[in-house]
């Protein structure tokens, strides 16, 4: 390893700037958000006092990743993550968090089953090798499989049919 | 040593009933564990609200139960397939695999279960041995010392943790900030709540748990094309010769000490100490060329050290109620849900949990010799399940699980939020381990801060002048500059990248 100076033209380090630009976001967003609460003073704290506090060091924090983005760090261990990086899966990520979040909009509406099966459906189409069908096999036998647990050996009394369909 | 206090917690663990739910908790936690890519956190995440249904005693064995049942679970997929479920199985897979791939799986996993076994029963001693006297030590604390300890276990947590410092310590930050979300404890003021009710309760740990280290590893596993293909091979010979067993009997001795010890430490102390106990038996060892390549030494003593220090991280737990890892994190969640505050007070208010809980993790340990060895072929088996199937099984018990807790979408809509969160820190480079410790201990650390302030009018020496606070907070202080140091950070590096 050659221990170059970190030079000024040198592009920064991608992870390292996202990772710190985050918790700069997150981090003002909480302390905007606590200094709007009452703040009160170190004797009484307000609701406010914390998460202004603790915001302001995480921006601070983040800033600090954000400056070694740019002033190098170890190149080592940059490279060796660097190597097992791969690329992000996003469709089969979108197809997670979809089945996720319709998981979570319509359990009430239209019941354990039907949300159950979607999910589960949507969830197997993330699949490398899935297709259509393998994921409505996959989803059926879940689903199933989902509700003898659930329902039957644990006893939770949720809704199989939800008020959408009638149930 | 206080007998009669184990003597209570033997008679509430042999209970047909406990006993009944401690085998229910190893056998699910080995089910899960055992299938590749899912780790102890995130089984325990899982499997958590399946256990509300229960008494709290009962909740809580199982929960255990299904902690060191998911540990087992991982070194068997260590050993078998090279698949380490957490980092402090990466260790029994260096020498347990060779060992398998020179068809001596069977002698792996019995040193690896009678390692644990040993290990698990002596620092059930340890735990009953030294438990009582920290909590009563513990009742002490003031809110100035409370705040200091919590500081000192997150920094420590820091610490111990791989990768960048500056980054852990931030997630911790994040970690405590999620905690704030939520009426404010002292006024009922909601906080980041956009006027959603459902909010008002504070973020659910569970999803938190759920999305960071179900949801978010599960993209992580599908940033790979190909799924690997799973060879397993015929496990015969579970028997280990007479050379075997005398080779072993040092390297579990002396993983067992390390772990004791180390499974104290916050953060990564079972890590730690695997990778220690390894180090350690190749220095001593004759042979040193022999590990890597198939030591039965390199699986005895780091499985012996990790089941250890599984058992005394619960120290931290009972004694303070700080949790000394996510597991325990997780578990501290599971005490609050069932209305028992984790700390000092257990052992008193409730002694039957208290030494029912120590009492069970023997038993538990007794019931999973005896359910892995003779059933290997059957956890074998369950390795086969394929990927394509296993993570929509996973999506599925993780949604209703958490819906289940509370009837409440949020909570399911969290999972998602914090998995995408989770999966984008990851890939930058930052740990979700120190984040979910910081959530946990988020409240307590608030509360104490702001009672502390209130007795000290303010004045924020506090922390310094009372000796026990600046004690600890010395500690935190010292932990944070040795992590900084970069010649620790670069050992710390090789310590968690390369073997050992």
């Amino acid at each position: 390893m050659s221990a170059r100076l970190p030079t000024v033209g040198r592009r920064p380090y991608v992870p390292d700037l996202l990772a710190g630009g985050v918790f700069v976001l997150l981090g003002l967003a909480f302390a905007i958000g606590g200094a709007r609460y009452d703040v009160g003073s170190a004797l009484r704290m307000g609701p406010g006092y914390v998460p202004l506090l603790l915001g302001g060091v995480l921006a601070i924090l983040g800033l600090v990743i954000v400056a070694q983005a740019f002033l190098g760090g170890d190149p080592h261990a940059r490279e060796l993550a660097d190597r097992e990086r791969r690329p992000v899966p996003w469709v089969p990520a979108a197809l997670l968090v979809a089945s996720v979040l319709f998981f979570g909009a319509t359990v009430r509406g239209l019941g354990l089953a039907p949300s159950l099966f979607v999910t589960t459906f949507l969830a197997a189409l993330a699949g490398h090798r899935t297709g259509v069908v393998r994921a409505l096999v996959t989803a059926a036998g879940l689903t199933v499989l989902c509700l003898v647990v659930f329902v039957s050996l644990l006893q939770l009394r949720l809704p199989l049919l939800g008020p959408w369909l009638g149930g | 040593m206080d007998l009669s206090g184990l003597a209570l917690g033997l008679e509430t663990a042999l209970q047909p009933d406990n006993i009944l739910i401690c085998l229910l908790g190893v056998t699910l936690g080995t089910l899960v564990g055992v299938l590749p890519g899912i780790g102890p956190t995130a089984t325990v995440a899982l499997l958590l609200p399946i256990t509300f249904n229960f008494d709290p005693i009962a909740s809580l064995i199982m929960l255990s139960g299904i902690y060191y049942g998911a540990q087992y679970g991982g070194s068997t997929t260590a050993i078998l397939l090279n698949l380490p479920g957490e980092s402090s199985s990466a260790v029994t897979a260096l020498d347990g695999h060779q060992m398998a791939r020179q068809g001596r799986a069977g002698p792996a996993l019995a040193a690896a279960a009678l390692g644990s076994f040993f290990a698990g029963t002596v620092a059930t001693v340890v735990l009953a041995l030294f438990a009582p006297p920290l909590a009563r030590a513990a009742l002490q604390f003031g809110p100035a010392e409370y705040c200091a300890l919590v500081v000192l276990g997150l920094i420590a947590s820091i610490a111990l943790a791989s990768g960048s410092a500056v980054k852990a310590l931030a997630m911790v930050v994040l970690g405590l900030l999620l905690g704030t979300v939520g009426q404010d404890l002292y006024t009922g003021i909601p906080r980041f709540t956009f006027g959603v009710r459902e909010l008002y309760g504070g973020l659910d740990f569970v999803s938190l748990a759920v999305g960071m280290f179900g949801l978010a590893e599960i993209i992580r596993n599908l940033e790979q094309r190909q799924t690997t293909s799973l060879v397993t091979r015929e496990v015969r010979g579970l028997w280990l010769t007479r050379e075997d067993g005398r080779s072993i009997v040092g390297p579990v001795l002396r993983g067992t000490t390390m772990g004791s010890l180390l499974g104290v430490l916050p953060g990564s102390g079972h890590v730690l100490a695997a990778f220690t106990s390894y180090s350690l038996e190749k220095r001593l060892s004759r042979t040193p060329e022999e590990f890597g390549r198939g030591a039965i030494q390199g699986v005895a003593a780091p499985e012996s050290a990790n089941n250890a220090a599984a058992q005394t991280s619960f120290i931290p737990l009972l004694t303070l109620g700080l949790p000394a890892h996510p597991v325990m994190a997780l578990l501290v969640g599971a005490f609050i849900i069932q209305g028992i505050t984790p700390g000092p007070n257990v052992i008193d208010d409730e002694p039957a949990l208290f030494w029912g809980l120590i009492a069970s993790m023997w038993v538990g340990n007794l019931l999973l010799v005896l359910l892995n060895l003779p059933l290997i072929g059957l956890w074998v088996r369950l390795l086969t399940v394929p990927y394509d199937v296993l993570f929509p099984a996973i999506i599925a018990f993780a949604a209703i699980g958490c819906y289940s807790l509370g009837l409440n979408q949020w909570d399911v809509f969290a999972i998602a939020a914090f998995g995408v969160l989770g999966y984008a820190l990851i890939r930058w480079g930052c740990e979700p381990a120190p984040l979910l410790l910081g959530f946990v201990l988020g409240p307590l650390l608030e509360e104490n801060l702001r009672r502390a302030m209130i007795i000290s009018r303010g004045d924020p020496t506090v922390f310094v002048t009372r000796p026990i606070s600046a004690f600890l907070l010395l500690l935190a202080v010292t932990a944070l500059v040795v992590a900084a140091l970069p010649a620790v950070r670069r050992k710390r590096e090789v310590v968690f990248t390369e073997e050992g």
